[in-house]
């Protein structure tokens, strides 16, 4: 196990005591305005006619902005360029937005826009996935596939064949404070930008662009955001452009923030997608051919959908050897918000279709479902003599498998087998309640599938008091990364916890950062901190070993204190004494994923440096008069490798579950006829609030460690957990599958509704 | 027109210009007190809770995003800055969340410690009950508990006491501020086109959403008399401005089941704020106090200047967003008959907590020898208005006690409602969950186990 301390977040006392500072809630200079869109009503249609002439003369409005006014690129896309900031004689989706208001307070900004006079020629909007494949209407020439042995003749061979589909609803993040943007304008047309963004280099790229700047005019700088979950990976260009161009024209600083209902509206979500699936199989359940169908539905433009729907297929495996697969991945535009980002990037989606496959099979074959899927687990690490690793349909081998160690542990202790008895004699008790448990395994690949993503940069400094500053590319929105990185730190330097302090991530101080994503973040900033430390400790030791006549290799530098044979000094002299001596006491790192190599056209090559494990067992209770349905108890086995921290990684899991479970259970996303998003505020979209957790909740870490020489051999955290919430949905599946004979075909997300059609399904009841 | 309330402690001054200004920005724009969020600005997420004390000396959570300047008059205000002592020691429950590692992004943070200080100061212990109107969207809200659970023994620290000033109670024409029931009776009649705010958990989104202006306000639940519940015997007498919270306690001896309704009725901030006759006057298909008062049998007593009449609930709502209610009158009381032994009110919704009823059926049937014998059956969210649904009821009364009646009256419920299709629920579904509350309804009365609340691990 790792000796990593569970220490709290860095901030958790300012968190508490409400001084932690978000975008909004830095104290702006007098002047300062703020801004709002005026949204497209409309999903799809020409832009008639912009009657701004009441907005305009609306008390407190400074200014107002149409795509005709924009100086430079009208554009706020993280990828192809589709995306203008403000609607260009088209819209596209409804809540595009078209004209922008700069007033003197963020109501009036809002008030104004209710003003405009907006006509627009509506056009067939496309919408749905089966609009969307029926008009052809789709981003790159056709679908990606991906292929491994030969599916189509294995399934002349087959023993058994299950065909099937299901629909996975999108999932809107709900980040705690939604998207917002401060620019303040400086000398030479220098623009320095406050975003609660995943991505400040991209903020400063957009902004630079909008601008016509160079990239060294504009600063960005993230202390931290009130939650990302990858809806601020691209999400916050729009803001970021918004208020600087407002800063240019105005000279004052600007600051935007959506209202919660305009976040809804205007920004992307987890893709949704259908996945269809034929499958052909032993009497063992053991998978000898399978293909896939991913239907992803990806709005209107191409934000990060392409290596999120290779993501999706990229786990189309799970943690399962099979034989012969194809994965056909279609990415379908439509006239919705533009599909983005979303914790595990795809993954989720490919992972419940792998897992539906599974449940399928068991149910067909009455089989245990969890010895179903042992059975098709690829070979273990530590299996003797050593298996032949396999490799995975996009032909990377997997060297690193511990689910079968993991699962075995997991089912013990949480009693799995003894628990499926006594759920079964309950079922057989009570007509009406019916309860349901179910096992789900994570692999999840960890590193960009984008190779050049994969890199990463810190800044280290010491000062004379002997305090460390240290400034690397990732930002904080909760996951605890500064306070990993500053135990890092304190780690590689052997200095006090207590004298390291990370600073806001600072794209002056740290250049050409990669988003924190794909929960990359200490994996990559981790191992460049170290590296930037292993340059001091390299200086400083020289500087001991010159002036106490030691050996560099004899010196330790540990918990403050710096030792050698008859040599004892502390941290702070050793620091005096360097500058004295006139030492560098500041120190970039650099870091670069070894190893990874990926071409995505082909389906082919190392994407990932390893996987990340973990397994869950989840029982549910339903309600057969009414589908309602709720979570009982919930144990969870997971991977962090060596953990950085285990406070702060079981946060990670524990909270991980309740989004995926809430993600295929009761957060929907209903759009109209029309294409309006309805359930666009927290009274109509609902996530998972406290009772929603489950009456029992177990977390382990598994105690293992790294394979790969990650920083101090843990494994990334960020996305694996959220699909432990698979789990969730399979024992509703399960509940379900109580209440008759057939296959209950879940749909996600299981809501109640869906949950009392699954029920009428089971019992072939079904309307 | 200035009017002050404490706030952290101190009095403070506050001159409204139109009365629609909300706690949340007087907070975050003028008193430099960001740690109060803003996550909805509609009630819904609870990152702007602050703790208010009434002159009752009760410490509540309230959503400060849809809290309006003069409804807090004579009232104290705590926020997240306020919770530590003078001398910067930290509150109990701030310390449990640091501890037990609460707080991820932070930003919900501010919200719950002031929802969890509010349930500390009154010995609360249902945590999921206390916390269901405080979303967070990182944690998964087991640390959460674990520190709310940790600080329940710690002792309320001194500087938490509060001393509300007497209300001296200011007062101008456009921001009407009641002592009284008659007073307001009498300025409404004068301002019959005016908005009436008792908890403004409804009004507060005409202003935080649709941005509208609201002309004249009178904020009723200033009027002592309006916020009481008179004992009388069969009967309660409750005033149109009890909050649900405190409606809650009056009916725990009364009914349990409606209790527990009330119970998932918004969340702790908004049963602090919202009222029983704000619910019912504002009239929406899916308010839930109304099917379970109708199913009762409660009367509105509904009142013009010095006139009063009263009417059946059910007969109250005419149809979608139009009610028996002339220019000028205003609910003034709600008669609820005690004897509630046999209702059972149901709630469906997508989320448990803290979510609107896609159906909500209430059902108070009595039986006499093994037959029905009376029937009062009334829903929210399968028409447009809080309904009765008569037919069902007909096909019930003087039918046997048993499953196959009550499978045989759902057919009936089908000539009772034709349900819409919307974002909380299908047609289809609305009117078949709606039969099956009825067979929940027998089964449930027969102590068959009904409620998946009731199954633990």
């Amino acid at each position: 196990m790792s000796a990593a301390a569970s220490l709290p977040h860095d901030a958790a006392r300012q968190h508490v005591s409400g001084s932690a500072r978000y975008v909004d809630d830095i104290p702006t200079p007098q002047g300062t305005l703020h801004l709002a869109f005026g949204l497209s009503s409309c999903a799809a249609g020409q832009i008639r006619s912009v009657d701004l002439s009441a907005v305009r003369a609306c008390p407190g409005v400074h200014l107002v902005l149409e795509a005709k006014d924009l100086p430079y690129a009208n554009d706020v896309s993280p990828s192809a360029h589709d995306e203008p900031l403000l609607a260009d004689g088209h819209v596209h989706y409804a809540g595009q937005p078209i004209f922008l208001v700069v007033a003197e307070s963020h109501h009036l900004a809002r008030r104004a826009t209710r003003l405009a006079k907006v006509e627009i020629t509506a056009e067939p909007a496309i919408l749905t996935i089966e609009q969307a494949l029926t008009a052809e209407s789709r981003f790159e020439d056709g679908p990606r596939i991906y292929t491994k042995g030969t599916p189509q003749s294995a399934m002349k061979g087959a023993i058994h064949r299950l065909q099937g589909q299901i629909n996975l609803g999108g999932q809107e993040h709900f980040y705690l404070e939604g998207q917002a943007a401060l620019a303040l304008p400086g000398d030479h047309g220098d623009m320095v930008i406050h975003s609660s963004t995943q991505h400040p280099t991209e903020i400063q790229h957009k902004v630079a662009e909008a601008l016509n700047i160079a990239q060294h005019a504009v600063r960005v700088e993230v202390r931290r955001m009130g939650g990302g979950f990858g809806g601020k990976e691209s999400q916050g260009n729009a803001l970021a452009v918004a208020c600087a161009l407002a800063a240019s024209f105005t000279g004052r600083p600007c600051k935007m923030r959506y209202d919660r209902d305009d976040d809804f509206i205007i920004t992307g979500k987890r893709h949704d997608c259908r996945i269809d699936y034929d499958v052909g199989f032993d009497d063992s359940g053991r998978v000898q051919t399978l293909e896939f169908a991913h239907y992803f539905r990806c709005g209107w433009a191409l934000d990060l959908s392409l290596p999120v729907a290779d993501r999706a297929m990229l786990h189309a495996d799970n943690a399962y050897d099979l034989p012969h697969v194809k994965i056909t991945s279609h990415r379908l535009k439509t006239n919705t918000q533009s599909a983005t980002a979303f914790r595990g990037f795809g993954g989720p989606q490919g992972m419940v279709g792998i897992e539906r496959v599974m449940d399928h099979i068991a149910h067909s074959l009455s089989c245990d479902p969890a010895e179903v899927r042992r059975r098709n687990y690829y070979p273990e690490m530590s299996s003797k003599p050593a298996a032949r690793p396999s490799v995975t349909p996009y032909q990377m081998e997997v060297t690193d498998f511990i689910l079968g160690d993991m699962t075995e542990s997991l089912l013990q202790r949480c009693d799995y087998h003894a628990r499926k008895v006594e759920v079964a004699r309950w079922n057989a008790s009570h007509a009406l309640l019916k309860r349901g448990i179910a096992f789900s395994p994570v692999k999840f690949g960890i590193s960009f599938t984008l190779t050049h993503l994969n890199q990463a940069g810190a800044l280290v400094q010491i000062y004379t008091d002997g305090s460390v500053l240290i400034n690397h590319g990732g930002t904080e929105m909760g996951q605890g990364l500064f306070q990993k990185l500053t135990q890092v730190a304190a780690r590689s330097l052997g200095a006090q916890q207590a004298v390291i302090r990370a600073s806001a991530t600072d794209t002056s101080k740290v250049p050409n950062t990669s988003a924190t994503a794909a929960s990359s973040g200490a994996d990559l900033n981790g191992m460049a901190v170290q590296a930037a430390c292993d340059t001091l400790i390299g200086r400083l030791k020289d500087h001991v070993a010159a002036q106490h006549g030691v050996k560099p290799e004899e010196i330790t530098f540990a918990e403050g204190q710096v030792t050698a044979p008859g040599l004892v000094l502390t941290w702070q002299e050793v620091i005096a004494s360097a500058y004295e001596a006139r030492i560098s006491l500041s120190a970039t790192g650099f870091y670069k994923t070894p190893e990874i190599a990926w071409d995505r056209i082909k389906g082919a090559g190392q994407p990932f440096l390893y996987f990340a494990y973990g397994a869950a067992v989840t029982e549910v209770v339903i309600d057969t008069l009414t589908g309602e349905n709720r979570i009982l108890r919930c144990d969870i086995l997971h991977d962090c490798g060596a953990s950085l921290n285990p406070a702060l990684d079981v946060g990670q899991i524990e909270g991980g579950f309740v989004q995926g479970a809430g993600w295929l259970t009761t957060e929907e996303l209903v759009w109209d006829a029309s294409g309006q998003l309805k359930t666009h505020a927290p009274s109509t979209y609902k996530i998972p609030a406290c009772s929603d957790r489950p009456e029992i909740f177990n977390v382990d870490l598994w105690p293992g460690q790294n394979a790969q020489k990650t920083i101090y051999r843990s494994k990334a955290v960020g996305e694996p957990p959220f699909m432990h919430g698979i789990s969730a949905f399979l024992a509703l599946s399960n509940a379900v599958a109580a209440c008759g004979p057939h296959y209950p075909d879940l749909q996600a997300p299981a809501n109640s509704e869906e949950v009392f059609n699954a029920v009428a399904r089971a019992r072939g009841s079904a309307s | 027109m200035n009017m002050s309330f404490l706030l952290n402690g101190k009095s403070v001054s506050v001159a409204p210009k139109t009365g629609s200004e909300t706690l949340l920005d007087y907070l975050r724009l003028e008193a430099d007190l960001c740690g109060t969020k803003e996550g909805c600005n509609e009630g819904d997420c609870g990152a702007c809770t602050v703790i208010v004390t009434g002159q009752d000396g009760v410490s509540r959570p309230m959503n400060a995003c849809i809290l309006f300047l003069p409804q807090l008059q004579g009232c104290s205000v705590r926020t997240v800055e306020g919770l530590p002592g003078p001398d910067g020691a930290l509150h109990p429950v701030q310390q449990a969340m640091i501890t037990h590692h609460g707080a991820q992004c932070g930003f919900c943070t501010p919200g719950f410690v002031t929802t969890m200080a509010a349930a500390h100061a009154t010995g609360e212990t249902d945590f999921d009950a206390a916390l269901a109107g405080n979303l967070c969207r990182c944690t998964g809200y087991a640390p959460i508990i674990r520190a709310a659970q940790a600080a329940a023994q710690a002792a309320v620290p001194s500087w938490m006491a509060e001393r509300p000033e007497a209300p001296a109670l200011q007062s101008r024409d456009d921001i009407f501020c009641p002592r009284s029931s008659d007073e307001l009776a009498q300025w409404y009649a004068r301002n019959p086109e005016a908005t009436l705010i008792a908890g403004g958990t409804d009004v507060g989104l005409w202003v935080t959403k649709k941005m509208q202006e609201l002309g004249p306000i009178a904020f009723v639940s200033h009027a002592e008399d309006l916020r009481q519940i008179h004992d009388e015997k069969d009967s309660l007498r409750i005033g149109a401005a009890v909050t649900i919270t405190n409606l809650m306690q009056a009916i725990r001896p009364i009914s349990a089941s409606l209790h527990q309704l009330l119970r998932r009725y918004g969340s702790p901030q908004v049963r602090n704020a919202a009222t029983i006759g704000g619910n019912i006057a504002n009239g929406s298909p899916i308010g839930d106090g109304s099917p379970a008062l109708i199913a009762m049998g409660a009367r509105l007593v509904l009142r013009r200047a010095d006139e009063r009449r009263t009417v059946n609930l059910e007969d109250f709502f005419i149809a979608y967003q139009q009610q028996d209610r002339r220019l000028g009158e205003f609910v003034e009381s709600i008669e609820l008959p005690k004897a509630q032994d046999r209702l059972r009110c149901y709630k469906l919704s997508k989320r448990f907590d803290q979510d609107i009823s896609a159906v909500c059926g209430c059902f108070n049937l009595e039986q006499e020898a093994g037959v029905i014998t009376q029937a009062r059956i009334a829903f929210g969210g399968m028409a447009a208005t809080p309904a009765r649904a008569r037919k069902t009821e007909a096909a019930l009364c003087g039918q046997p006690w048993s499953l196959e009646t009550f499978h045989q009256a759902k057919s009936a419920m089908a000539e009772d409602f034709t349900p819409l299709s919307d974002m909380r629920a299908s047609a289809g579904y609305r009117a078949q969950a709606a039969g099956n509350m009825l067979v929940r309804y027998f089964h449930d009365l027969q102590e068959t186990p009904v409620n998946i609340r009731e199954v633990h691990p």
